[in-house]
């Protein structure tokens, strides 16, 4: 009897598991570890595969479409950081008790709620210089409004900027629920010690609001990775590829029409794949590190 | 709710699964009304010709055809598709899942003779693999009453489109617009330069890899497009917007001509231009005296080697080839019927023009994203559109698109 229930209590974290392990197994850890396996091979998705070894990664390192969208990918990661700090700001700023606030918090979470297919199509208007608002704003100015997005200087950060205005809102939304946790007796012994605005948010509030800090640079990051949406609706990667990023490089030499080289493909992703495990494993690191202190 | 959805459920693996004999299934690939009423039409008129067959068509939209032929091929075959000829089809002859219907070309008299203007681009290997249904001319389009405004004609050579191209400038008026942001509609300007400037087998060695981009006759053919961009400017931004929002200037009167195929004139009319408004003109020659060859892109259907009903399938391609079918069709989807025996629409004076200029021609071109390649189409297109943006890189580009064709043509 008492065995049974040991054994009951060893197995019974292995039941409830089980579903989410298998699903995890084969649609996240089997299709990684088969991406990695066609990356090693020619192959246009119907015909015959090749084995060609290392090519695939030989190629890449050869191909000036790869340096463009690795050098986007990092414009994009710390531009992209921008929205930490803006999200901090605008929760502050929201983070007081007057009539209505419920009203204006939600709807500087609007952004985050539409669809980022909807963001890129709205801000690739605004930026239209014959009829959207950057063109007006430079026409009463009496200037020639740029072309945003048809101009390779100024394209990548057009789009940042679009995709910087769901994330601040999420950034905002993360710390805002971490306000809502600081203890107000750490904020009255500040005050009482004569701590106020900038030293009371850098030495008392911020230490408080880490967890919720943690929480957006890693949402943040992410998001800066897997920019797919924003570029395939605002520019498709161009003007001549000059917006690219390796998960739409990624997307359009494996699976777009003038694409299917599955093998090539595959290569980028797991050089994506790659770089994300950096970031995945500083994570994951950190968090153990955080765990075991308490 | 459940016993409805078990029954959609059951109804659509019977679309797409079973076909026994007398059951055809076709996968079309155009849901716009005038391309889908042309093929119900077709599709009907083989219904009353042969009762015991079963027909059906599932439609989808063009740019999840693309995607969708890739698994239907294999895992589920309908015994028709449309699909392009060209290069587009060779991933899927070379694969081994299209039908060779070398035989339907050899033993039906009508494919036999009327096509031979069209069978080329439906040869790989040297057999023929589908039956075409329609081809459209390429040209240039212009605002008919802004050139009687400023006193211009039609311009036949070079020198008189860079003329007419300098009375627009001095009016206000841009010369062409554009929309690059798909890219391939700078091919279609590409295209043409590189088929007056140098001839058809020129284009053909190019897209099949054949001479280097930064061959002297490429350069020449990018010469003059530095002398079009100079002189004949094109509208700005172009690179942001797609062919489609480039009607804008052309409709507006901003722009007064555009390097297009003739599937746009139905976009320029719901735009709000006339008849009157608008007409045609071929591309003018650049080197006298070359034969003149021209872009006339294909639609095509297809058996795939996976097809269960192929006998049926076959009596239906050798159906729709025929010049009344191909006549009543193509009236209908505004284009080019690929039977030379077929009449074409007298009331439309675009139809009218085109066939007067395809049926002269020396050759008739794909277009460059069909004829080469995906990958090198590609890129190719993206250097075009770099090209028409930042024309001081020329040669950089050229180098660039040197470096693409050794790797994909290997």
């Amino acid at each position: 009897m008492k065995k049974y229930r040991q054994n009951q209590q060893c197995s019974a974290p292995w039941v409830f598991l089980a579903p989410a392990l298998l699903f995890f197994t084969i649609y996240v850890i089997f299709p990684i570890f088969r991406s990695i396996w066609i990356s090693f091979y020619e192959w246009d998705g119907i015909g015959q595969a090749t084995w060609v070894g290392l090519a695939n990664y030989v190629e890449l390192l050869d191909d000036d479409r790869f340096y463009t969208s690795l050098k986007n990918n990092i414009i994009w990661l710390v531009c992209f950081m921008l929205a930490v700090p803006a999200g901090l700001l605008v929760a502050l700023f929201l983070n007081q008790t007057i009539w209505g606030m419920r009203f204006y918090k939600s709807m500087f979470f609007f952004p985050f709620v539409i669809s980022q297919v909807v963001v890129g199509l709205i801000f690739s208007w605004f930026y239209n210089p014959n009829f959207g608002i950057v063109g007006k704003v430079w026409e009463y100015f009496g200037a020639v409004p740029p072309s945003i997005l048809g101009d390779e200087r100024f394209v990548t950060y057009g789009i940042i900027f679009a995709g910087l205005w769901p994330q601040v809102a999420y950034c905002m939304i993360l710390y805002l629920t971490g306000l809502n946790n600081i203890s107000s007796d750490q904020i009255e012994a500040g005050r009482l010690d004569g701590a106020k605005g900038w030293r009371m948010l850098r030495y008392v509030v911020l230490p408080q609001l880490w967890p919720a800090t943690f929480l957006a640079i890693v949402v943040t990051v992410i998001g800066a990775l897997r920019s797919f949406d924003m570029i395939a609706t605002m520019t498709r990667g161009g003007p001549w590829g000059s917006s690219n990023v390796l998960s739409f490089f990624m997307y359009e030499t494996a699976l777009s029409e003038y694409g299917f080289r599955m093998g090539y493909g595959s290569a980028i992703a797991v050089v994506l794949f790659m770089i994300m495990l950096v970031f995945i494993g500083y994570f994951l690191w950190v968090m153990y590190q955080d765990e075991r202190r308490t | 709710m459940k016993k409805s959805m078990i029954a959609t459920l059951l109804a659509s693996t019977a679309i797409a699964g079973s076909a026994f004999a007398g059951d055809l299934v076709i996968n079309f690939d155009d849901t716009n009304p005038a391309p889908k009423e042309g093929f119900e039409n077709a599709v009907a008129a083989f219904k009353a010709a042969n009762p015991d067959v079963n027909v059906t068509v599932n439609f989808t939209d063009r740019e999840a055809h693309k995607t969708a032929i890739r698994n239907f091929l294999s895992a589920d075959a309908p015994d028709i598709t449309a699909w392009y000829p060209g290069n587009r089809m060779a991933p899927f002859v070379d694969a081994g899942q299209f039908e060779d219907i070398s035989d339907l070309w050899a033993s039906d008299p009508n494919l036999s003779q009327n096509f031979e203007a069209i069978k080329p681009t439906m040869t790989r290997d040297g057999k023929q693999w589908g039956v075409p249904y329609s081809y459209y001319q390429w040209g240039v389009y212009y605002r008919a009453d802004i050139f009687e405004q400023y006193g211009i004609g039609e311009p036949s050579t070079w020198d008189e489109m860079l003329s007419a191209c300098d009375t627009l400038k001095q009016n206000g008026v841009t010369p062409f617009t554009i929309g690059t942001k798909y890219l391939w509609t700078a091919a279609g300007v590409f295209d043409y330069l590189n088929l007056r400037t140098n001839g058809y087998d020129v284009h053909n060695a190019l897209t099949a890899g054949e001479i280097k981009y930064t061959d002297d006759r490429i350069k020449a053919t990018f010469e003059n497009w530095k002398t079009m961009l100079d002189r004949c400017s094109f509208v700005d931004n172009h690179a942001t917007m797609s062919w489609q929002d480039a009607i804008a200037p052309f409709a507006s009167g901003d722009a007064a001509m555009y390097v297009m195929g003739n599937f746009s004139v139905a976009s320029y009319k719901d735009a709000g231009l006339t008849d009157d408004q608008i007409d045609y003109f071929p591309f003018p020659e650049i080197t006298p005296g070359l034969a003149r060859a021209e872009e006339a892109p294909a639609d095509a259907l297809f058996i795939p080697a996976n097809a269960k009903n192929k006998e049926d399938a076959r009596k239906f391609l050798s159906f729709i080839a025929q010049p009344e079918i191909q006549s009543a069709w193509n009236k209908t989807l505004g284009q080019l019927p690929p039977n030379s025996k077929a009449e074409v629409d007298s009331g439309d004076k675009f139809i009218m023009q085109g066939m007067q200029t395809v049926s002269t021609a020396a050759g008739l071109a794909q277009f460059y994203d069909r004829d080469a390649p995906a990958e090198m189409a590609k890129a190719g297109m993206e250097g075009f559109q770099e090209f028409m943006v930042k024309p001081e890189r020329m040669d950089a580009i050229l180098k660039r698109l040197d470096s693409i064709q050794e790797k994909v043509y290997k």
